[in-house]
């Protein structure tokens, strides 16, 4: 393999990785985009600044000692996660959140939960190994 | 062919210096990522232990954040080490130097952050995005000491591609973590998720090319040959790490709604591994007899230990990159027990196998500590990994199943692996720090050595001026 093989190859895949890349930065996915700053959007903040990520998962993704929380919100509804976050559990702290900011971690939750199911049982098995909502 | 520079004469004390210190930096936040590690593991087995002062979510990031620093610092130093062996001298010790006080610096920030309960709450590597600054910072140093001292890019063996590519590539993932801080990107929750994997997927890919890059170069210096660096087959291969680098990390997010055409591109760039894994097998036994020299026996019994878990990983991988098989892995301890066998199995074993080179201990006694030290993590490495099998199999199969049995009570069911896996984590450490210990030692005792040496000189060179 010559240096100039070698370039036009590097160079080749470079190019395909920066095209997939910017494909997937423009693409919009969900339809169900919360504005900046709005509720959702201040609720996903308090959710990083906590790490609420570090016990639970969102699509599967995150820690693994508490449930997944991506359907928390039609599954069980708001006053049952208001009484986990006023209270937490033997293991999970009792954040000391004011009402504002339960109220946008909701909304966090709720635009979280519209944009899909992630029960992995919901999801259909192809043949050829791929699978589909 | 060129020449190999192995153990270069000309690489000045200065040069050599810089290299260990990121290592020996490195092997003390290994210990931390245990330390913290281990305070997880009880956290699991005994629920609200230390909940008051040291809640879990403090617990993750400590051990997570101090397991990625000590892979980053021990190849930052192994790649700074054999630049400088290879091509006779680093471009400037003093940026290396910049880049450690940098790095140090934001680690003992960041680690300090998490205890204060400020958080990045990212998945899965994450800290105060402020934070992030002086790591870039630090980062560019890194990419234009490498390039610097590579100089010329013309027939340069494939580990200086694989360098050249991993810091860039680094970088590039590790600025597209922070995408999510412009509103476009992170309103939309599915597309943020989508780009964290992307950018997390690949920034592993980054690291490994560095690694892979060293352990091509220290294979080489074992067998004494530079055949392997220059050929087609190492190109290949590298293109196709390169490939697998770029465009399978869709894995991470089979089950996300995100487009289909992830889950396509993935799927079919996984299953290239294919190949590796094939050469690996059949490369097994030819590498073995190479490699076997008594005078790199520290070395090559890390690379013999990393080559094993190679095997395990990749097969766990190519399996879990089927998105049919993903979906019953994905979000279970499968996940970790894949993550600890790369992160330990493989880079751990393969950095300190740089480390032995670099430090080239050859005193018996020592030598013998190091490897109990080493067999002990490899057996307990292998139970830690499968109790996490199996409780993910468990899980998995929980959720499959998911609206019967409540959340609490399946943790409760995988209590016993969970203790397994403390327990084969304790021997795990214990094997950890033996091997660290040992190095420790052994560098306190070679600076004592090297100091009474210094010492003798100045006092003999008057007399010497007299006679
Ligand atoms: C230290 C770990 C930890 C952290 C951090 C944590 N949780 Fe939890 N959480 C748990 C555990 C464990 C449970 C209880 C699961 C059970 O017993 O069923 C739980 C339960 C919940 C539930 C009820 C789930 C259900 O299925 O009934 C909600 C809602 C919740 N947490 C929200 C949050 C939010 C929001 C945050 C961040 C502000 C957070 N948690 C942070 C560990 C944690």
């Amino acid at each position: 393999m010559t240096d100039k093989i070698k370039s036009t190859i590097l160079f080749t895949f470079i190019f395909m990785f920066l095209c997939y890349s910017f494909y997937l930065y423009k693409k919009s996915y969900d339809g169900t985009a919360t504005v900046s700053e709005s509720p959702a959007d201040k609720g996903k903040r308090i959710w990083q600044e906590k790490n609420c990520n570090a016990c639970h998962q969102v699509y599967g993704l995150g820690g693994y000692l508490g449930p997944d929380l991506t359907n928390i919100y039609s599954s069980r509804g708001e006053a049952h996660i208001k009484a986990f976050l006023q209270s937490g559990t033997n293991i999970m702290p009792a954040f000391a959140l004011n009402d504002d900011e339960v109220s946008q971690l909701l909304a966090y939750l709720k635009s979280m939960d519209a944009t899909g199911v992630a029960a992995p049982d919901k999801l259909k098995i192809n043949y050829d190994g791929t699978i589909e909502r | 062919m060129e020449p190999l520079n192995g153990n270069n004469l000309g690489t000045s004390s200065k040069n050599k210096s810089i290299g260990k210190r990121y290592i020996l930096t490195g092997v003390i936040i290994l210990l931390s990522a245990f330390s913290f590690g281990l305070v997880g593991a009880l956290q699991y087995t005994s629920p609200g232990l230390f909940k008051n002062v040291l809640s879990f979510e403090k617990v993750r990031p400590l051990h997570v954040s101090s397991a990625v620093f000590w892979i980053l610092l021990a190849a930052c130093g192994s790649v700074t080490h054999y630049l400088a062996e290879v091509k006779g001298k680093l471009w400037s010790v003093r940026l290396s130097n910049v880049q450690w006080y940098l790095f140090t610096g934001s680690i003992i920030l960041i680690l300090l952050s998490y205890l204060f309960g400020i958080f990045g709450g990212r998945e899965y590597w994450e800290f105060h995005p402020l934070l992030a600054g002086p790591i870039i910072l630090a980062w560019l140093f890194f990419i234009i000491n490498v390039f610097k001292s590579i100089g010329s890019f013309r027939n340069q063996p494939v580990y200086v591609w694989m360098w050249m590519t991993g810091v860039v590539f680094f970088l590039f993932t590790f600025l597209e973590s922070y995408l999510w801080l412009i509103p476009s990107f992170r309103s939309d929750v599915v597309k943020d998720m989508t780009i964290q994997w992307k950018s997390y997927g690949s920034m592993v890919g980054g690291w490994n090319m560095l690694i892979y890059g060293c352990s091509i170069y220290l294979m080489d210096k074992i067998s004494g040959s530079q055949k392997y660096s220059y050929s087609k087959i190492a190109f290949t291969l590298y293109f196709l790490g390169l490939f697998n680098l770029m465009f399978n990390w869709g894995h991470h997010i089979y089950t996300l709604p995100a487009p289909k055409l992830i889950q396509y591109i993935s799927y079919g760039v996984s299953m290239t591994e294919l190949l590796l894994l094939g050469r690996i097998i059949y490369f097994w036994r030819s590498s073995v007899n190479t490699l076997k020299k008594n005078y790199h026996i520290l070395p090559y019994r890390f690379l013999f230990a990393a080559d094993l878990w190679i095997f395990l990983t990749l097969l766990l991988a190519i399996v879990m990159s089927i998105p049919a098989i993903n979906i019953y892995t994905h979000g279970t301890h499968i996940t970790v027990a894949h993550t600890m066998g790369a992160t330990i199995g493989i880079n751990s074993f393969l950095l300190l196998s740089f480390t032995f080179d670099i430090f080239n201990i050859h005193q018996q006694k020592v030598v013998r500590q190091i490897s109990l030290g080493l067999y002990l993590s490899l057996a307990s490495l292998f139970i830690f990994w499968l109790s996490l099998i199996i409780a993910g199999v468990l899980r998995a199969d929980w959720q499959m199943h998911s609206s019967t049995v409540p959340f609490s009570v399946m943790m409760l069911s995988l209590r016993p692996y969970f203790i397994v896996f403390l327990i084969s984590g304790v021997a795990l450490f214990t094997g950890f720090f033996i091997i660290i210990f040992s190095l420790l030692r052994y560098h306190l005792s070679q600076k004592s050595v090297d100091k009474t040496l210094t010492l003798k000189k100045i006092k003999t060179a008057p007399n010497v001026l007299h006679n």
